[in-house]
């Protein structure tokens, strides 16, 4: 699909023509593609160039040989541009950085190792009641990528303990380990908070006077969210199920000192009304989320071939060597590639792995006054942590393994139903925010070492088949893990704009939030990948999901 | 469908509407004409095809279908062909119930033709129909019918279709169906004691937990507790029919005559009978559920008596069923002696198979009990007893003073019967308090099906309890169930009466369940020159109906005035009562006393100040059977009837009434 970039060796760079646009991008990670897709969508022309052979940049799905090189790059720097500089415009020669950091991986890469492709972002899924996904039927980018449901429900670590995470009317019924009374509790805040949901969307319709008393008073809803689940007499462990589980509390809400970022009660139900609505949105779809199939690294794909249809000019394995400014070095006019060619812009717009050059841009990044960070894992295991569940969601919430988990670890297990693995093996992702880099690891470590069990020693055949008559209550056997670190920033806006990097979050919420107010900043006036865009054979929701 | 709203007709819907019945018209027409003709022809039955996939409850073109079926297969030997035409039909029921999948047409269309056998049934079609109409509307309860014909049709085993109700619960506990299918398909696999459900202890005890994990998860939701009450019934109620009742009781020693004296001195040693002047003895037997089949060979009598007639059981219920818990017959006795004789009269009732219940048990719990007759001979009686000299003042303000006499009544009727729970009633028990403990933890949701099950757990404990006597726990139940009701009164007024019925039933319970409470309400009346009678008040009470009418047996004055009494059904199992009040109630009419009718000893009945007449048209007669309609029992003179407040307009009928019930 690229229109261009079929060179093999670096010099042979193409020539692009024409050689001035309205934006050009480099990067074609998420945010970079959606608003590659929402810019030409606007009528913009776009020129979208990317240093890798792939699509996605730090949003890519990789195989499994290239993750290391990916993680850990070459030191060795770009070519430096060429220093023809002209009269008309100055040159500021770009650096590019790596966020990620510590980097170490455990086992063998099983063979053939190319069957296995690990997401960047993981763990990730979507709602399906996603703005995401809304965003893909809108643009069309649904006709390119095909998702499967995280079938197996969610699963909630407390006590020592995998419980299954009651999220429905079903499932608190089917839920062996609950006690009844505690059921009783969980449902009817179940009940309370979708006769709010329920009270709320009608009120914006009629002025309803008969429902606004199933609303949940105001007050309650500026209060911290825990606070209200202790109202509603929840016990601990169901707290835990609805903050963790359910409304995707990442920091601990119940330390005095470490409330980072305190959930109100109005944050929490939106969240669990998105859920709500995301179970039963699609009729294949079971559970509240989905994941795309061949991995998250479809997804910044399926938005560029959106822009493509739309007249985007794509170009890989194209770094962008240089940004050029004005003669007085306030705006950038375009960027050197590394080809040497000049492209002027009115919007530059770059991936996150480039090095913001600081003079003259104003820094807004006021807020980030600590560094935050993400430890990552990924893993490949032997069988599946829920027994006849191929793609299953867990979390540790926070202090569940030890006291310096500061933040609930996400994982996600996925299956080779989503062709990400062979049959019979699976990848498992996790996540956890954190302040030091080395915590975060050790914390993750600890997830690996609750859920899994290493592999023997004496070599890992056979291990399977001796367990036989305890499998069910056997761990998943690690065959392979990587464990790294990434650092967070935020995207800049100005006349030259970078895009967020993948952030903490089990969905792309925060992350299209940020695309939509960078776009607004390109195109004022503009409505966000209006439904128009779509091609007019994007009729019915239900093809989204498999 | 369930839980789908209505869409209001739009206004351009009428058109199309109208061009819909005009074309409706028009297809009917002709399939009626080819009905008539006995046209079969392909073209003909094409256009009741037609008609049917728009209106598939059109019954005469179903019927001129299975016609033109039969008809036309007289023409076809080739099984293939058969298997195309029984295909066909199958096709057209399947579009007709796409149309609607609740046409009663179309699946006994279905039905039909799987029972004419011709063709071999593919029943993964069939069952592939029925999950994809179920998946559609889970409670399709023509799915589950046809379901429950197709299983048994194909012979598959009660226990996958009882996994098929399970998957469907785990889909969605708010089934009816399926848990109405779930306790039909445990009925019968109970029954025929298949493989893993011997064990009725177990399964109930699954079936409590899993519709519990349903109940505590959405209380709102009724279906679960349809099915709690199912299985509550299953654990509460006795599997076999049993005595629990008598009258005379086991040792009983009935007289005709009296002292005075001992009767003073507290000594009343025997029971002063009314009707052995008449040389009649009544014998009452009360079960614990309704019975049929009573007769001298199921109930054997020994006595030294010579009996004037032979012995005949008859049912005192006011149905005609044949079914009663009370049954009576009277001994006339044919004996001459001189002077005092004492005579004895055995009852037992062996295992039998003419006495069964409703549900088909029969009677296996033997009785055996006696009690002795003290006769004068008629001749030289000693005192004149007048019983009616004065009229009796039914006094209510005179305080009531309870006699201390009561060796001559025993509080336990009948020995035997207590001696006879069940070992496993000791496991309903602990089932019951389980279930009681944890209701009793469900947080209160105003729920009033909460409130109505814990009520129904507290009754039925309390019933078994009165066979293990712990009395103080068992009041306890009482109260509980008691505040329960009057909480429910407030919150569903609009079964406000049942609730009432519920709590008289609950405070006759807890009066009557020991002598020692029951004594404060009982007496001996003596009065000059009359017999010592057993009198129990139960007074302002605001009691609606009668309950325990086992325990009251013996009573021969009752006084039931000031209570809120709407039918005095019950007591026609009191066949000793001689004097009744029953003023200041809410008696509307007189086919609430038909009971009354049934009693041979009645003498004196106040009626005062009750409803009767209050409305013009008695709407219970068109319910219940008319009094006329029964045969009725010679009956005693009735004297004293004060009926103050019965309109002139309505004479007509209390006359009528009292008529047949040889007023003097």
């Amino acid at each position: 699909m690229a229109e261009a970039g079929a060179g093999s060796a670096p010099d042979d760079y193409p020539s692009i023509d024409p050689t001035s646009f309205d934006v050009l991008i480099c990067g074609t990670g998420l945010p970079e593609s959606v608003l590659a897709a929402a810019c030409a969508a606007a009528g913009k022309t776009v020129l979208h160039v990317d240093p890798n052979p792939f699509y996605g940049s730090l949003y890519s799905s990789l195989p499994l040989p290239s993750l290391s090189t990916f993680l850990s790059p070459d030191p060795s720097t770009p070519p430096s541009p060429a220093s023809t500089s002209d009269d008309s415009h100055a040159v500021v020669g770009l650096d590019r950085r790596s966020i990620y950091s510590e980097v170490e991986t455990s086992g063998d890469p099983p063979e053939p190792s190319r069957r296995y492709t690990v997401d960047l972002v993981g763990p990730r899924v979507l709602y399906c009641a996603d703005e995401a996904v809304d965003i893909l039927l809108r643009s069309g980018g649904s006709h390119h990528v095909e998702f499967k449901s995280v079938e197996g429900g969610s699963l909630l670590y407390w006590e020592g303990n995998l419980y299954p995470v009651p999220d429905s009317r079903q499932a608190i019924f089917k839920d062996a380990t609950l006690k009844v009374t505690e059921k009783n509790v969980l449902f009817r805040f179940f009940k309370l908070v979708q006769a709010h949901i329920a009270a709320a969307s009608t009120a914006g319709d009629v002025a309803g006077e008969g429902d606004a008393s199933a609303k949940i008073p105001e007050e309650d809803l500026d209060l911290p969210f825990i606070e209200y689940l202790k109202k509603q007499q929840l016990s601990p462990k169901m707290r835990a199920v609805v903050l963790y589980a359910i409304a995707m509390a990442n920091y601990d809400q119940d330390g005095i000192d470490s409330c980072e970022k305190l959930l109100t009660t109005r944050e929490g139900i939106q969240t669990i009304a998105l859920y709500s609505s995301s179970i039963g949105r699609f009729a294949n779809a079971e559970g509240a989320f989905i994941y795309p199939m061949y991995g998250h690294g479809e997804l910044p794909q399926a938005f560029c071939r959106c822009a493509a249809v739309k007249g985007a000019l794509y170009v890989l394995r194209m770094p962008v060597a240089a940004a050029l400014m004005d003669e007085e070095k306030k705006n950038f006019i375009g960027a050197r590639l590394a080809s040497g060619q000049d492209i002027m812009c009115r919007q530059l717009i770059l991936d996150p792995s480039y090095k913001i050059p600081t003079l003259d841009v104003p820094c807004d990044g006021s807020d980030s006054d600590l560094p935050r960070k993400i430890a990552r894992g990924i893993c490949i295991i032997s069988k599946s942590v829920k027994l006849d569940s191929s793609n299953v969601l867990v979390v540790f919430p926070p202090k569940s393994l030890e006291e310096q988990q500061v933040a609930a670890i996400r994982v996600l297990q996925l299956s080779s139903n989503l062709a990400v693995c062979p049959p019979g093996m699976f990848m498992a992702y996790l996540s956890t925010p954190c302040a030091d880099g080395s915590t975060g690891k050790q914390c993750i470590k600890k997830a690996i070492d609750v859920l899994f069990s290493p592999q023997a020693s004496d070599g890992s055949e056979g291990h399977s088949e001796t367990t036989s008559e305890s499998s069910d209550d056997v761990k998943p056997t690690l065959i392979w893990s990587c464990v790294y670190v990434q650092e967070i920033t935020q995207g800049t806006s100005g006349s030259l704009l970078s895009c967020p990097v993948p952030d903490e979050n089990l969905d792309y919420r925060n992350i299209l939030e940020s695309t939509k107010k960078l776009f607004a900043d390109i195109c004022p006036n503009e409505e966000f990948l209006p439904k128009k865009s779509a091609p007019v054979h994007a009729d019915d929701d239900s093809d989204s999901a498999e | 469908m369930h839980g789908r709203p209505r869409r209001p007709a739009k206004p351009e819907d009428e058109g199309a509407a109208a061009a819909k019945a005009a074309k409706l018209r028009d297809l009917q027409a002709q399939v009626l004409h080819n009905h008539h003709s006995r046209t079969y022809t392909k073209e003909a039955l094409g256009l009741s095809f037609k008609l049917l996939e728009i209106n598939p409850e059109a019954y005469t073109a179903w019927n001129y279908r299975k016609l033109a079926f039969q008809q036309n297969l007289r023409d076809l030997a080739d099984p293939e062909a058969i298997k195309s035409a029984v295909d066909d039909e199958l096709r057209v029921v399947e579009v007709a119930l796409r149309q609607n999948p609740k046409s009663y047409g179309a699946w006994y269309h279905r039905k039909w033709l799987l029972n004419q056998k011709l063709a071999p049934v593919d029943f993964k079609r069939e069952f592939g129909l029925l999950d994809k109409l179920l998946k559609v509307d889970a409670r399709n309860f023509h799915g589950w019918n046809y379901r429950r014909f197709l299983a048994r049709f194909l012979g598959v085993p009660d226990e996958e279709e009882l996994k098929y109700t399970m998957d469907k619960i785990s889909d969605n506990f708010s089934n009816y169906s399926a848990w109405h299918n779930r306790s039909i398909l445990l009925s019968n696999l109970l029954m025929q004691q298949n493989k893993g459900f011997e064990s009725k202890q177990k399964i109930f005890s699954e079936e409590f937990e899993l519709v519990i994990q349903a109940l505590f998860t959405d209380p709102s939701d009724q279906s679960g507790w349809f099915y709690h009450l199912w299985l509550l019934a299953q654990t509460s109620t006795p599997e076999k029919p049993r005595l629990i009742a008598s009258w005379p009781s086991n040792g009983a020693k009935l007289s005709s005559s009296f002292v005075r004296a001992k009767v003073e001195q507290n000594t009343l040693s025997s029971i002063w009978c009314y009707s052995l002047q008449e040389r009649i003895v009544p014998i009452v037997l009360y079960f614990d559920e309704p019975v049929k089949g009573l007769n001298p060979s199921s109930v054997k009598l020994r006595s030294d008596l010579v009996f004037a007639k032979d012995i005949h059981w008859r049912p005192l219920s006011v149905t005609d069923s044949g079914y009663s818990n009370c049954w009576a017959t009277q001994l006339e006795i044919a004996n001459e002696w001189n002077g005092l004789h004492q005579f004895s009269v055995e009852v037992s009732i062996p295992c039998s198979d003419d006495i069964v219940s409703r549900s088909g048990s029969h009677y296996n719990c033997p009785v055996h009990f006696s009690f002795s007759i003290e006769l004068m001979n008629c001749g030289d009686t000693a005192e004149d007893i007048d019983l009616f000299h004065d009229p009796i003042s039914w006094d209510c303000l005179e305080p009531f003073q309870p006699h201390g006499i009561y060796n001559s009544i025993s509080s336990d009727q009948l020995k035997t019967s207590s001696e006879l729970v069940q070992e496993d009633s000791k496991w309903h028990l602990e089932r019951l308090s389980d279930e009681i403990e944890l209701f009793r933890e469900l947080p209160d949701e105003n729920s009033k099906f909460l409130k109505l099950t814990l009520v129904r757990l507290l009754r039925a404990c309390a019933a078994i309890k009165s066979r293990g006597r712990s009395l103080a726990e068992r009041k306890g139940y009482c109260e509980e169930a008691l505040a329960l009701l009057s909480d429910l009164i407030h919150l569903d007024p609009s079964h406000k009466r049942y609730y009432e019925d519920e709590q008289s039933l609950v405070l006759m319970d807890q009066l009557t369940c020991n002598m020692e409470t029951f004594m404060k309400h009982c007496s001996i009346q003596v009065q000059l020159n009359s017999a010592p009678m057993s009198h129990v008040q139960l007074c302002r009470l605001s009691l609606t109906r009668i309950g325990f009418p086992e325990r009251l047996l013996w009573v021969q004055v009752l006084d039931l005035s000031h209570n809120s009494l709407r039918s005095v059904e019950g007591l026609e199992a009191c066949q000793q009562l001689v004097c009744l009040n029953v003023s200041n109630n809410q008696i509307s009419n007189f086919t609430a006393l038909e009971s009354l009718m049934k009693i041979i000893s009645l003498k004196v009945l106040d009626l005062s100040f009750n409803n009767i007449g209050a409305h013009s048209i008695d709407t219970t007669r068109y319910i219940c059977s008319s009094p006329f309609s029964h045969k009725i029992e010679a009956c005693e003179a009735f004297e004293g009837c004060q009926q103050k407040e019965i309109n002139v307009e309505d004479y007509w009928e209390a006359i009528l009434f009292f008529k047949s019930a040889n007023l003097t």
